[in-house]
């Protein structure tokens, strides 16, 4: 099924009989499986822009690189570093923003710009029972309501499949610059980027990766960068000598995590208080870690078939293992949790129709 | 305003369901004395005012759960309530109803600055959760004006935002956790001191609705390191188009401010006569104030007023130093004050894209005219938050009804040209009934779902937020 409007979707949602698979590009779902194939790719095109009012919407299908094009034209951004996906999972394809919102995707900016979730607006989507329904709007202040906007962040089409986003956008800074400190155990690198955060300077960018070096992005115009970089140098010289990266994009292989693409096993993505992260690396067993957004961030690189979960126990914060096999991805909920989402997802999806989306 | 009849029931039960409650709860923390309650009987929305049946006042949140169950049993409605600052009447309790005030619970519980996240007991109110931080240089972000009094719990009910969001967003975007009491007592832990939800963003949900999915009793905050400084810049203008131009033009340059506030003719004359900030007399005034080092903040503040000069301002007055840029907010902030002084009047607060600026506020000046009441303007022009103030004589008899539907055809007005009823004081009673226009029934029904899930019976702040004539088959259970 590809539908060509929303009212289109509607219908053929309306329709449907049993299990759907809803796809964007294809390149960043966990594990859907089985159901008939809804691929929302006709459903594109960015239906407003102002560049005044930092606002712009897009039908779901669209692009992301195609985003992406339209607001740099503008010298503008989506604030929070769309990670791509493609290399780590091995897919093909042309990511979506639909598909972005979906996941929630976020890059390292996300420690100063905030998730997707923060700065999306307002989105258009069809409940499983084919209603259309729109939350939030097209303005970045916004109370008016339930904020469904936040719930469908994140719910990798659990509640409805998404035929419009709109976001808060940013502009690009006019001159960037990032820093390095080599040979940092985990544990020191943790407490060098939380020095780094709880500076004034607005890194952009903090992350850990083993045997590169830690690193710190400052953004801003000219001078300012001059100024920031100078500071939190002297800022974090207790903590080894500060250079500047030969590499200044070195950032889209973090946000990509490009140093397990060529690797066997499965991949795990952790949501962590940054200062528990060198503790549960150390449990972890992993044959290779990269740290992310100051250390709340852990990709880890196992086995396959490792029940990361059994061997971490109880963890405060989250784990998802977004490249594996079988059952499990996504992380068992405690019992009040997991009622409030199987009530929500009975009443946005009554027919079941998005069960196959996360199977738990 | 229509709230629904009182439970006959539930008002002839007060002795028994008051036993009930004071059988949980120590003897200070329940009120049922018909004087006493009367202190609870409206939030800043004061047109609108009716004493409850009781109010509890928990300092835990086993008690909060405690009272809840009870109230869940019963069948008795329950209005949380922070510090009961809200302005759109969210707080407003019906005869038949329990107020559950958190203002009681309001400790530290925890700071960890490494982790840069502080957890707090939600009666605390939003400045003392900064003063607790900034001696270590931290601040928590949001800022609505009432930050002296209002609380934590009700900035989470209402999403509350202030004068900075344009740079550190709203309370959604600085919560990381939750503690929240379901109606029928059930304690859930929703998040925590880490980043993004793992299923569903139910944080998301709960932020901004109103107390009508349970009650916030702990949160867990992202508190950020303060800047170096701030300075504001001064700038006016002859005409509001030319202000608004201005402002799209400091955005499109890629400037992010902190604040970009907006005051129209008739608000600078107000708190020129109420303040003496020295404002220029002119059609629109902006004040900018951006961030950083000193040598930061110059590098911004000449950019900005290369793009005013552009505009051919009336006046562009920068803060050489710390007393000039308090006499720079000086009339900005007492403009409340200023109007409170010289009329009654009602505060709106649409959103509109902020390109839309120079039409609405054309508008806004037409319908002041058409229906003989005035307005003064003054708002976030970064984000598009507007703040109408309509002037009224509360001794004459029908000024307020004209008050309310002109605020109404504002609200509209907003709507119509893509932005909300409402970008920061939240629906309550006051926009309850306008939900229709912004929002279709299916919309609606949508976040009805939401509701029916965490609070199946419908008791937590019923009457609120959706029109009553489309939550009566849920309410009547």
């Amino acid at each position: 099924m590809r539908p060509e409007t929303e009212e289109d979707l509607a219908e053929m949602i309306r329709r449907a009989k049993g299990p759907l698979r809803i796809v964007g590009g294809g390149t960043r779902a966990i594990g859907p499986s089985g159901g008939v194939v809804l691929q929302t790719s006709a459903l594109a095109g960015v239906s407003l822009y102002e560049p005044g009012s930092l606002t712009l919407v897009a039908r779901a299908g669209t692009p992301v690189a195609a985003v992406e094009q339209v607001l740099a034209a503008q010298g503008q951004r989506l604030p929070f570093e769309v990670p791509d996906m493609r290399g780590l999972l091995g897919r093909a394809g042309e990511s979506t923003i639909g598909g972005v919102v979906a996941a929630n995707a976020s890059g390292p900016r996300r420690v100063q710009a905030g998730a997707c979730r923060d700065s999306l607006i307002g989105v258009r989507f069809v409940a499983g029972d084919g209603s259309i329904i729109k939350n939030g709007g097209r303005v970045m202040k916004n109370v008016t309501g339930y904020d469904l906007v936040k719930l469908m962040a994140g719910s990798w089409g659990r509640l409805g499949v998404l035929t419009e986003v709109s976001f808060k956008v940013l502009p690009v800074p006019a001159a960037k610059a990032t820093l390095v400190l080599r040979g940092l155990s985990d544990a020191q690198a943790v407490a060098a980027m939380s020095a780094a955060l709880g500076s004034p300077f607005e890194v952009t960018g903090v992350a850990h990766w083993p045997g590169q070096g830690t690193f710190f992005r400052v953004e801003g115009f000219a001078a300012q960068v001059g100024y920031r970089r100078a500071r939190l140098a002297r800022h974090l010289a207790d903590f080894g000598s500060v250079e500047e990266a030969a590499d200044p994009d070195v950032w889209s292989a973090i946000r990509d995590v490009a140093p397990f693409h060529d690797r066997a096993g499965d991949v795990w993505r952790l949501s962590v208080k940054p200062s528990d992260a060198p503790g549960i690396v150390a449990r972890m067993g992993a044959e290779a870690v990269l740290y992310d957004w100051g250390g709340g961030l852990i990709w880890a690189l196992v086995a396959a078939g490792t029940d990361l979960r059994g061997r971490l126990g109880k963890i405060m914060g989250h784990a998802t293992r977004v490249r594996g096999e079988g059952p499990g991805a996504f992380a068992p909920e405690v019992p009040a949790v997991a009622a409030l989402t199987r009530g929500l997802r009975t009443r946005f999806d009554p027919r079941g129709l998005f069960a196959a989306m996360v199977v738990p | 305003m229509e709230m629904p009849k009182p439970n006959a029931m539930i008002l002839s039960g007060k002795a028994r369901i008051v036993a009930l409650l004071r059988a949980v709860l120590p003897e200070d923390a329940v009120i049922a004395d018909e004087a006493e309650t009367r202190a609870y009987e409206c939030d800043a929305l004061t047109a609108y005012r009716c004493p409850p049946l009781a109010v509890v006042l928990p300092r835990t949140t086993e008690e909060v759960s405690a009272v809840l169950r009870i109230c869940h049993g019963e069948g008795v409605p329950v209005v949380p309530r922070g510090s009961g600052t809200s302005l759109a009447g969210g707080a407003l309790p019906t005869a038949d109803s329990v107020i559950l005030g958190v203002s009681r619970m309001n400790a530290v519980l925890e700071t960890d600055y490494p982790n840069r996240f502080m957890r707090v007991q939600t009666g605390r109110t939003n400045l003392s959760v900064t003063g607790a931080v900034e001696a270590e240089g931290f601040f928590y972000a949001p800022d609505p004006s009432s930050q002296l009094a209002c609380a934590i719990a009700g900035n989470i009910a209402m999403n509350s935002g202030g004068a900075h969001c344009l740079k550190y967003g709203v309370t959604t975007n600085n919560l990381l956790g939750v503690t929240l009491v379901q109606m029928d007592g059930t304690v859930v832990s929703v998040g925590g001191p880490y980043m993004d939800a793992g299923g569903l963003d139910l944080l998301g949900v709960i932020c901004g609705s109103e107390g009508q999915l349970g009650v916030v009793t702990e949160a867990t905050l992202r508190i950020l390191p303060k800047p170096e400084g701030a300075r504001p810049i001064l700038m006016g203008f002859d005409a509001n188009e030319v202000a608004g131009e201005c402002v799209s033009d400091i955005i499109k340059a890629g400037i992010l401010p902190v604040a970009i506030e907006f005051m129209d003719r008739p608000c600078i004359e107000a708190c020129e006569a109420f303040a003496h900030a020295g404002y220029p007399m002119c059609e629109a005034l902006l004040i900018v104030e951006v961030e950083g080092s000193p040598a930061e903040i110059d590098e911004q503040l000449a950019l900005i007023k290369a793009i005013a000069l552009r505009h051919n301002p009336v006046e562009l007055r920068e803060a050489a130093d710390e007393a000039q840029a308090k006499r720079i907010w000086l009339g900005r902030k007492s403009a409340f004050g200023a109007m409170g002084q010289i009329n009654d009047y009602m505060c709106l607060d649409g959103t509109i894209p902020v390109s839309s600026l120079p039409y609405v506020l054309r508008r806004i000046g037409e319908m002041s005219r058409d229906c003989g009441l005035d307005v003064a303007n003054v708002f976030h022009a970064g984000d598009g938050n507007m703040h109408p103030l309509i002037l009224f004589d509360a001794n004459k008899p029908g000024d307020l009804e004209r008050c309310e539907a002109f605020g109404a055809e504002i609200l509209k007005l907003c709507v119509e040209v893509g932005g909300c009823l409402t970008g920061e004081h939240g629906v309550g009673v006051e926009k309850r009934d306008l939900m229709s226009v912004q929002f279709t029934p299916e919309d609606m029904e949508a976040q009805l779902w939401v509701k029916d899930v965490f609070d199946p019976r419908w008791l937590l702040n019923p009457a609120k937020v959706f029109p009553l004539s489309v939550t009566a088959a849920r309410r009547a259970g």
